[in-house]
């Protein structure tokens, strides 16, 4: 499903210059729910950006569906993203300005949808994660866990084929990041949707079905 | 989509309340003072009564004369206007009128300022004044010095009252009477070449405009062609005119005057060096810029401050599939939106600016109104506005790599 080769990254900044990622080759398979662990700093996050093609690397290859991605445009990434990817962040980045229907409609409105197509598929979203009776509110009247639900709602609305989820239960007590996990569970077994998960948490991580360590930027694991 | 874009500006708009008030505000403000200016030049220029043959007109306002000692420069002579100007070919008819001229008159005891001017036969027959009652002067008259006038709405009300004939009546100016032949809307004061409260043959002055031979003067006057095709020739026969007549005296050895358009001769100073064309016009552009381009560099400055404070909003859009195009196209629907909104505001401000203006009368018969020309202007003016200060922050932060965009918050 996913494929990179030799990925390295390299921040430079006007004095020092970061190795981010060094040499990363990692096989996702269709279907697979991977997590990855390791100490701050070393990389995870930037590794998840690159397979969500939200950042680039300095060098080495990203396949996914087997379509290389490196001479896509703005506008072929963005609608690469938008059919194929689903993200989920600690922070949940939910729009405050608009209510939790909206939020969740917001990848459809990058598709070629109808008004009621749309608030008929985040209706269906948000039953999955069990808010179908919070639409109407904005985000900041909701609690963390459920602010969660409705990003994870949102990545979801569009079915796609891979979930990027950085630090999904980063900000959440136990018992809220245990439900959260079961929603991904669930979808990875029910819908097939292949997951990548960040997650400091061992207990989430061996839920999963692979174990992938950093240290500095360099797979250990 | 775009019901989406609404409901976000929207939202933004009531949250940043603060932001939202300087916006609105430097908007409205800014069309506000747009839309009462084209009012005014629209009313000024643009308006043409008394003089609808404008067209096929040519006015001569001014002449200037210099030498060695320096120079004069003033409107002309009823001598210069009849003598050169009358003998030209290609105008059919010539219309001369001194400028007006104020003084008192006295009604029930009570003074009455008054402002009158003389006018030769042909100015009547170039000149379509609406004659509420009565008419013009004839050359006969004018010919026979009789004391006959034609007054203003304005005057018939103010020296007789409310009555609905006055024809035959008679009005007293610097202690002479007249006898009053016709009454004629107003003209604001800003058509000065053809404004007046009272209209008289220039024979009935007590000055005879028709002796001496001096070049300078009280008049002005109005050549006009038989068709628009003349006009060119007209004002090529005026400027040979002009190389061929002597100089007034010795003293000078150069003498400039032109046959000019309504709008060159209403703005023109008689000055050849600094053109009060170039003054007028330069002042306009400048003013008009002065007053869109700062507001519109701090709604860019404000705008690019309140899409950065959305830079997690444009991360998760862009995450989500949203191009830099479809952002950029976002930023500028809310931008154009919040415009309106300002640019309604402002509409509204107008009005109001405009009738407080017509009720304090600043400016004798000046009756300000907003058309849809004014209008139009204005909503075109707003939408520059909307695009040229969404333009550049919208396109700034699209180009925002997502990551960044992200962590910033
Ligand atoms: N924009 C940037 N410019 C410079 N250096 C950066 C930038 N982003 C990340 N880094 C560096 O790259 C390394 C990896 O960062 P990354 O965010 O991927 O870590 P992480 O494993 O996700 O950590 P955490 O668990 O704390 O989220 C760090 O050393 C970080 O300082
Ligand atoms: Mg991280």
């Amino acid at each position: 499903m996913i494929r990179l080769q030799n990925i390295e990254k390299v921040y430079r900044t006007d004095t020092i210059e970061t190795l981010a990622l060094n040499s990363i080759s990692l096989d996702v398979a269709k279907g697979e729910f991977l997590s990855i662990m390791g100490p701050s700093g070393c990389g995870k996050s930037t590794l998840l950006n690159i397979m969500g093609l939200l950042d680039t690397p300095s060098k080495g290859d990203i396949k996914i569906s087997d379509q290389k991605t490196d001479h896509l445009s703005d506008k072929q990434l963005a609608q690469f993203r938008n059919q194929k990817l689903g993200f989920i962040f600690q922070s949940y980045h939910l729009i405050n300005d608009l209510q939790v229907l909206d939020n969740v409609e917001l990848p459809l409105l990058y598709r070629n949808t109808t008004a009621k197509e749309r608030k008929m598929l985040a209706t269906e979203a948000l039953e999955k994660v069990g808010l179908s009776n919070r639409i109407k509110h904005f985000p900041t009247q909701l609690s963390g866990g459920q602010r969660q639900r409705v990003a994870i709602a949102r990545a979801i609305v569009g079915r796609p084929e891979i979930i990027l989820a950085d630090e999904p239960t980063g900000n959440l007590d136990s018992a809220m990041g245990n439900e959260i996990m079961d929603i991904l569970i669930n979808l990875n077994r029910n819908e097939g949707t292949t997951i990548i998960m960040v997650t400091h948490d061992e207990n989430m991580a061996h839920k999963t079905h692979r174990l992938v360590r950093l240290f500095d930027g360099s797979q250990v694991q | 989509m775009l019901k989406n874009y609404f409901k976000i500006a929207i939202a933004v708009l009531r949250r940043r309340k603060f932001f939202t008030f300087i916006s609105l505000f430097g908007i409205s403000f800014t069309l506000t003072i747009l839309l009462v200016l084209t009012a005014f030049l629209d009313k000024v220029v643009g308006d043409s009564y008394p003089d609808r043959k404008r067209d096929r007109s040519l006015y001569v306002t001014h002449l200037q004369e210099s030498g060695k000692d320096g120079q004069s420069s003033s409107t002309l002579s009823y001598y210069f206007l009849n003598h050169f100007v009358g003998s030209l070919k290609t105008p059919v008819k010539l219309g001369i009128s001194s400028g007006y001229e104020g003084t008192n008159t006295y009604v029930n005891n009570k003074k009455l300022a008054v402002n009158y001017k003389y006018t030769n036969a042909d100015y009547w027959e170039i000149m379509e004044y609406d004659f509420t009652e009565g008419k013009a002067f004839s050359k006969q008259q004018i010919d026979n010095a009789d004391k006959v006038a034609v007054i203003s709405e304005d005057m018939k009300r103010d020296y007789f009252g409310d009555i609905p004939s006055v024809v035959g009546k008679y009005i007293e100016a610097d202690n002479v009477k007249y006898r009053v032949i016709g009454v004629v809307k107003n003209v604001p004061i800003t058509s000065y070449n053809l404004y007046s409260d009272i209209y008289l043959p220039y024979t009935v002055s007590k000055t005879d405009f028709t002796k001496g031979k001096g070049y300078l003067g009280d008049f002005t006057g109005v050549m006009l062609a038989k068709s628009t095709d003349d006009v060119p020739r007209m004002r090529d026969e005026y400027d040979a005119m002009m190389r061929r007549i002597p100089m007034e005296s010795k003293q000078f050895n150069k003498m400039y005057s032109h046959a000019q358009s309504y709008i060159r001769s209403y703005v023109e100073t008689g000055n050849e060096s600094s053109s009060g064309v170039t003054i007028v016009f330069t002042a306009i552009v400048i003013f008009v810029l002065l007053v869109t381009v700062l507001p519109t560099l701090n709604l860019v400055n404000i705008n690019i401050t309140r899409i950065m404070e959305r830079s997690s909003e444009i991360g998760v859009r862009k995450a989500f599939g949203a191009s830099s195009g479809t952002l950029v196209y976002q930023f500028l629907v809310e931008n154009i939106i919040l415009t309106f909104l300002g640019g309604l505001i402002g509409v509204v401000l107008s009005f109001i600016a405009i009738q407080v203006l017509n009720s304090f009368r600043l400016i004798p018969n000046l009756v300000l109104s907003i058309n849809f020309t004014v209008l139009g202007i204005g909503l075109l003016v707003c939408f520059f506005f909307g695009l040229l200060s969404g333009v550049y922050p919208a396109w700034r932060m699209s180009k925002l790599n997502v990551v960044t965009a992200l962590k910033a918050q």
